[in-house]
């Protein structure tokens, strides 16, 4: 262990993390110990821990606060069922669901692209409040979109299923609000913790690299980062067509675990791109592993707390607050850092080492 | 370091949380035993004894009481509740008393599927929901999946019950759209119809739908189409004024009640006073605050149930409702209402027993499901198809000093 550095074994520390849940889940799930609550929420947690994940690559690397990465993930959750029920009767299982997910991730790249070029050139509450906007867009154009196939071929329309003019045989897929029905349900556990080692290793070692380096440097100071040559844009937008691309894939993992796909404010809207932030921001602006653990924390919270039926999503909120207090108030790290675990145990170690301080 | 707690923390959370759920699979976990107690509570010493599972009958209930949607899932849990309190205080089915849990699903469908595996894990038997069309589909998924026996009271999307296990008792969205059309026609209402629709949700928009196919077999003639979305649903001025140079005799409205009493509104302001029609998203028109009853004179409606209706079933319903909540009750209070009766009768005409799983009593029911018939309060004499469609009269009901009256 040694000779690894301490980057090294911070990555390693965040996938030990997840394959050790991983084994936890499924020798619970083999003995028969989990419960079906715990077991349908476990997709959800994936989808939800790839998505704070690659939004705290915007977020904490990029130093950008982007709002609309519910957009990112609607996209890419309609371009894959979108593919998934065309083929639903030409291709296996396996290698269909492989392509959506190939087709979400660069479905949501395109339009992280296109989204990027305008977006990127301005900074802080101005980029915040444009990208909120653009993934309303999203979720309002996917509410108007219909798309239905015959044998004829496809048909679109952005008014409603009657003048998509189908022949008796002809089926809508994408039906306006109500969205795609039907989806096979391909998502798995396994699946999605393979995706999450994927996003964090892809996202790690972006943080590593020389592009990382220099995407962190823009972040820190733009002028300084422009005078040693770094392509501010180019950079910016490869961040942000990452992360979108990521959010993509996550989308996919939600269209193929539900058989029902609708553009709601409540699963697409501003509400959703919220949610996300306030996983990376009480897992820490920059932390991926703090991200992984704050959505799988956020994510079971309000259903463990069923229990106390009608004051649940109170106590959640309250719950959310004093987490948010105890891990980021000035006070609370203050008095984390005098009680801390790791400088107790440093004292009892090397006492000189920690009077020196 | 404080890396090293907030984790330490974070880790005994999700530890706590796995073993929690997992430690107890007999049933019976912490949540759903305080589910129950609180029914049992609720029952205000009904005697709903909450004892082991196979000693009543598990009816489990999902539907949004937070969230926008909040008022449908409400009217329905209180509706539920107040139906199995009745029945248990009459010697519940077949001498088998009755346990309900509704759970919570905000009107997601990821929620719902939540909801479901949570009243699966307090080892539920029958499903009354979801309430509404879009978390009923995914929902339906996992009943068919687990082979358990489905009734939503008003998830109207087609493809709501669109698996064997599953049955409704409201009427589908394309039914009640034809119905409308079918209705304006055959009783000559009007030739040029107007629609003002919303475009951002499932019940209109498929009403809409289904409206506009059956209206040209009708001899009506769509003169305006015009939609908003949940963005834009305060102001309507262009709508009407379209749909009034367009002629129309009568603007069918296929919206839920709060959009409708601003049209109404705006409608009377620009001196335009066409019929009014609309479906069973109008009925509590007459309840909305701040809203002078006096325009909504005259507009029909096509519902299955009316707070006022003066027969015996309905006014008993009402008054226990009132006096149980405070409020008067909706139509999806009535649909719920409704459907705890027709698991009752099923339950009844198959003669299971609380000690079958869940996969038998769903198998069972399905069978009796199609040769029960029950006055409701929803209709007279319904009966289900193998589909999960009931049979049922549509009912008109016309708004005359400020009071519903059958037509």
């Amino acid at each position: 262990m040694k000779k690894l550095n301490k980057t090294t074994k911070n990555n390693l520390v965040t996938y030990a993390i997840v394959i050790v849940a991983y084994l936890v889940v499924m020798l619970l799930g083999v003995s028969g110990h989990i419960s079906s609550l715990m077991e349908g929420l476990l997709v959800p947690l994936c989808i939800y821990v790839i998505l704070a994940v690659s939004l705290n690559l915007v977020v904490g690397i990029l130093g950008e606060l982007s709002l609309g990465h519910a957009g990112f993930m609607c996209v890419g959750a309609f371009a894959g069922s979108f593919f998934s029920m065309c083929t639903k009767e030409a291709m296996p299982a396996g290698l269909r669901f492989f392509l959506a997910l190939v087709i979400g991730a660069v479905v949501a790249a395109l339009f992280g692209i296109l989204i990027g070029i305008p977006v990127l050139r301005l900074k802080g509450d101005y980029l915040a409040i444009v990208t909120l906007a653009f993934g309303e867009i999203i979720k309002n154009l996917m509410n108007v979109l219909y798309i239905g196939r015959d044998e004829a071929g496809f048909h679109f329309s952005m008014k409603d299923t009657l003048s998509l003019g189908l022949s008796p045989e002809g089926k809508a897929i994408i039906n306006g609000p109500q969205g795609i029905t039907g989806t096979p349900h391909d998502a798995s556990f396994t699946i999605g913790i393979l995706l999450i080692l994927l996003t964090l290793f892809i996202v790690l070692n972006l943080i590593h690299s020389r592009d990382g380096r220099a995407i962190m440097a823009i972040r820190d100071n733009r002028i300084a980062a422009e005078s040693i040559g770094i392509h501010v844009t180019r950079y910016k937008l490869m961040a942000f067509t990452l992360s979108a691309s990521i959010a993509g894939v996550a989308g996919v993992l939600y269209g193929h675990n539900l058989s029902t796909l609708t553009a709601l404010p409540k699963n697409f809207g501003y509400n959703m791109s919220i949610m996300i932030l306030v996983f990376v921001v009480l897992g820490g602006i920059g932390n991926i592993r703090g991200s992984v653990i704050s959505a799988v924390v956020l994510t079971l919270l309000p259903e463990l707390l069923r229990g106390l039926s009608d004051y649940r999503m109170l106590i959640y909120a309250i719950v959310l607050i004093a987490m948010m207090l105890f891990n980021w108030s000035p006070r609370a790290v203050e008095f984390r850092e005098r009680y801390s675990l790791k400088r107790l145990f440093g004292m009892w170690r090397n006492p000189e080492k920690q009077a020196d301080r | 370091m404080k890396r090293f707690l907030s984790i330490a923390v974070a880790s005994a959370m999700v530890a706590a949380a796995l073993t929690g759920c997992g430690s107890n699979p007999a049933g019976g976990t912490d949540a759903p035993a305080e589910g129950a107690e609180n029914s049992a509570a609720e029952n205000d010493g009904a005697a709903a004894e909450s004892g082991e599972a196979g000693s009543a009958f598990r009816i489990g209930g999902i539907g949004p009481v937070t969230g926008a949607a909040a008022v449908y899932g409400q009217a329905v849990k209180n509706a539920a509740q107040l139906a199995v309190d009745e029945i248990n205080a009459a010697g519940g089915i077949n001498g088998v008393q009755i346990e309900f849990n509704f759970q919570d699903d905000e009107h997601d469908a990821e929620k719902a599927v939540n909801a479901y595996n949570t009243l699966k894990d307090w080892d539920m038997q029958v499903l009354l929901g979801t309430v509404t069309s879009t978390p009923c589909t995914a929902v339906v998924e996992k009943t068919h999946e687990d082979n358990l026996f489905q009734l939503t009271p008003s998830g109207s999307a087609v493809e709501s019950i669109q698996y064997d296990n599953a049955f409704r008792v409201c009427f589908s969205d394309p039914n009640q759209g034809t119905a409308s059309a079918q209705y304006i026609g055959e009783h000559g209402l009007a030739t040029k119809v107007a629609v003002i629709y919303n475009s951002s949700d499932v019940y209109s928009s498929g009403i809409y739908q289904t409206f506009a196919a059956e209206a040209g077999n009708q001899g009506l003639e769509i003169v305006s189409a015009e939609a908003f979305t949940a963005d834009s649903n305060t102001d309507f001025s262009v709508q009407l004024q379209k749909a009034k140079d367009a002629g129309a005799e009568l603007v069918f409205l296929p919206i839920y009640y709060t959009e409708a009493s601003i049209i109404l509104g705006q409608a009377d302001k620009m001196g335009y006073a066409p019929t009014f029609f609309g479906c069973d998203g109008l009925d509590g028109i007459l309840a909305v605050e701040d809203f002078d009853t006096a325009l909504a004179e005259g507009v029909m409606l096509l519902t299955p149930f009316a707070a006022d209706a003066e027969d015996e079933l309905t006014q008993k319903f009402v008054t226990a409702y009132k006096d149980a909540y405070g409020d008067i009750p909706n139509q999806f209070a009535a649909d719920a209402y409704d459907g705890i009766y027709a698991i009752k009768a099923a339950i009844e005409q198959a003669g299971v027993t609380p000690d079958m799983s869940a996969s038998d009593i769903c198998d069972a029911l399905k069978t009796s499901m199609t040769e029960i018939s029950i006055d409701g309060l929803t209709g007279l004499g319904m009966t289900w198809g193998a589909d999960g469609e009931p049979n049922k009269e549509p009912k008109a009901v016309k708004i005359t000093n400020g009071a519903y009256a059958a037509m």
